[in-house]
């Protein structure tokens, strides 16, 4: 058994969240730099081009990439053999946002009662949290501040198994078609397949996750993904929407044992601020 | 080369903007998003006076996060702008002459945009720490109630937009997407 102070976490979720919204991965960069290398269409370069200027403005001067500072999405793997000692692990956690909201100059964006008075919790909280528990006796703990614009645009189909491979295909290209300028792209495209309804959505959001443009260890995953990506970057809405040939930077998708009456299928947009940080405690 | 665009907008500028042109904005903005619009639909259908003078001016849909210590504004990029398409015919029909945003409009807006020859720019959203650069004053000039939706005047200088539907009926996410698709 190892301990681990609530404090700690509290003082990561902080960090992390400040780090996230002022500075993009090298990871996304790169294939930000790979896309305005391949885009055909001239104001889709410029788009990039401006993209990765706002990116250099916000890391060196501490502004927000996007005011648009996110919910506070937190993905935890937890190790069985950890104890948190000296407070709530949600709370601590709750705790590290409210810090770095107000302390960072992030945008609150979060009201309660969603269907009527909609009022701001005024230090976007609560997280949305998703724990799972894993061997060992270290916390991997990491943010993800999802913008609403390209959230707004997920979909879940419960398809039918005779759809098969082909209507996986249709279902996520056309949800994407569908998005079209709305979501900010270019895109990295989640998508989780199988499952039940709930697991499949969180399987789109958790493969938001991966190093932009990995593919799927399993092979005939990765050939969906690829088939994805082609037919997506051929609808033609290029980035921001100006018309181009870079509508998403990557493929990523999940997938998991499902009903024998079951195709769930998912989709989770994120922006081309795909704004993650990860630290093990 | 991004033409140089003074605000507000008058009629021979209006006349002279074209579907996929790049523009670098100079003089006010009024911002205002989805509880604002709801406020000033709500204003406009009673009859009311709107809390400041639309006629011939441009909306800006955007709500910053917090302004640090010695700058205007925190990052001030676009939002979708189609959650306002409900309100917006209403305020075109009031005088307001341009939008900024990100995303496309609906067929109602763009009807109305034509009937009153008014425009619609994008700005690069996800772009909020560079716009925020070429913002020069803000102040609060109405329903400060709302908060981060409050109604804003901005100053700005060279303020980086794009043409998506121009006075003639031209629009870049219809004619972008066409000229790229396989």
């Amino acid at each position: 058994m190892r301990e681990i102070k609530a404090g700690d976490v509290t003082e990561a979720v902080a960090n992390l969240f400040k780090q996230a919204n002022y500075e993009l991965g090298e990871d996304i960069l790169n294939a930000l730099k790979q896309a305005r290398r391949e885009e055909e269409s001239p104001p889709g370069r410029e788009v990039i081009d401006t993209i990765l200027k706002n990116a250099d403005i916000a890391r060196s001067e501490r502004i927000p990439l996007c005011q648009d500072c996110g919910t506070a999405v937190v993905f935890m793997e937890l190790g069985q053999d950890v104890h948190i000692t000296g407070g709530d692990l949600y709370n601590a956690i709750n705790k590290g946002v409210r810090q770095a909201y107000d302390e960072g100059y992030l945008r609150k964006s979060i009201v309660a009662r969603p269907f009527s008075i909609r009022a701001n919790t005024g230090d976007n909280t609560p997280a949305v949290i998703h724990t799972d528990i894993v061997p060992g006796d270290k916390l991997k703990i990491t943010v993800l501040p999802k913008g609403g614009g390209a959230e707004n645009m997920a979909r879940l189909g419960m398809l039918l198994p005779a759809d098969g491979r082909r209507g996986v295909v249709e279902f996520v290209v056309g949800a994407v078609e569908e998005a079209w300028s709305k979501p900010c792209p270019p895109l990295i495209i989640g998508v989780g397949i199988g499952g039940t309804a709930e697991k499949a959505v969180a399987m789109a959001k958790h493969a938001l996750l991966r190093k932009v443009g990995e593919p799927n260890p399993d092979s005939e995953i990765a050939d969906l993904e690829r088939e994805i990506l082609e037919k997506v970057n051929n609808l033609g809405i290029g980035p921001m929407g100006y018309g181009g040939r870079i509508t998403a930077l990557a493929v990523h998708a999940e997938s998991f044992p499902t009903h024998i009456t079951s195709l769930p299928v998912a989709v989770n947009l994120q922006c081309h601020s795909a704004r993650h940080r990860e630290m093990v405690l | 080369m991004a033409k140089k665009i003074d605000l507000p907008l008058t009629e021979k500028t209006l006349s002279e903007l074209k579907a996929g042109d790049n523009l670098m904005l100079s003089g006010v903005l009024y911002v205002a998003r989805d509880s604002a619009h709801k406020r000033m639909a709500e204003a406009l259908e009673k009859g009311e006076h709107l809390p400041f003078d639309i006629e011939g001016q441009t909306l800006y849909y955007m709500g910053p996060s917090p302004a640090p210590p010695g700058r205007p504004i925190g990052a001030a990029g676009p939002t979708t702008s189609t959650r306002m398409d409900a309100y917006t015919p209403h305020l075109l029909a009031a005088g307001l002459k341009g939008m900024i945003g990100k995303g496309v409009r609906s067929a109602e807006v763009k009807d109305a945009m034509k009937k009153h020859k008014a425009v619609y720019l994008a700005a690069v959203g996800g772009a909020g720490a560079l716009i925020s650069k070429s913002v020069v004053k803000s102040e609060t000039v109405a329903y400060a109630d709302l908060g981060l939706e409050a109604v804003l005047r901005l100053e700005v200088k060279d303020f980086p937009a794009t043409v998506i539907n121009d006075i003639y009926g031209g629009d870049l996410y219809i004619e972008g997407k066409a000229k790229y698709q396989k």
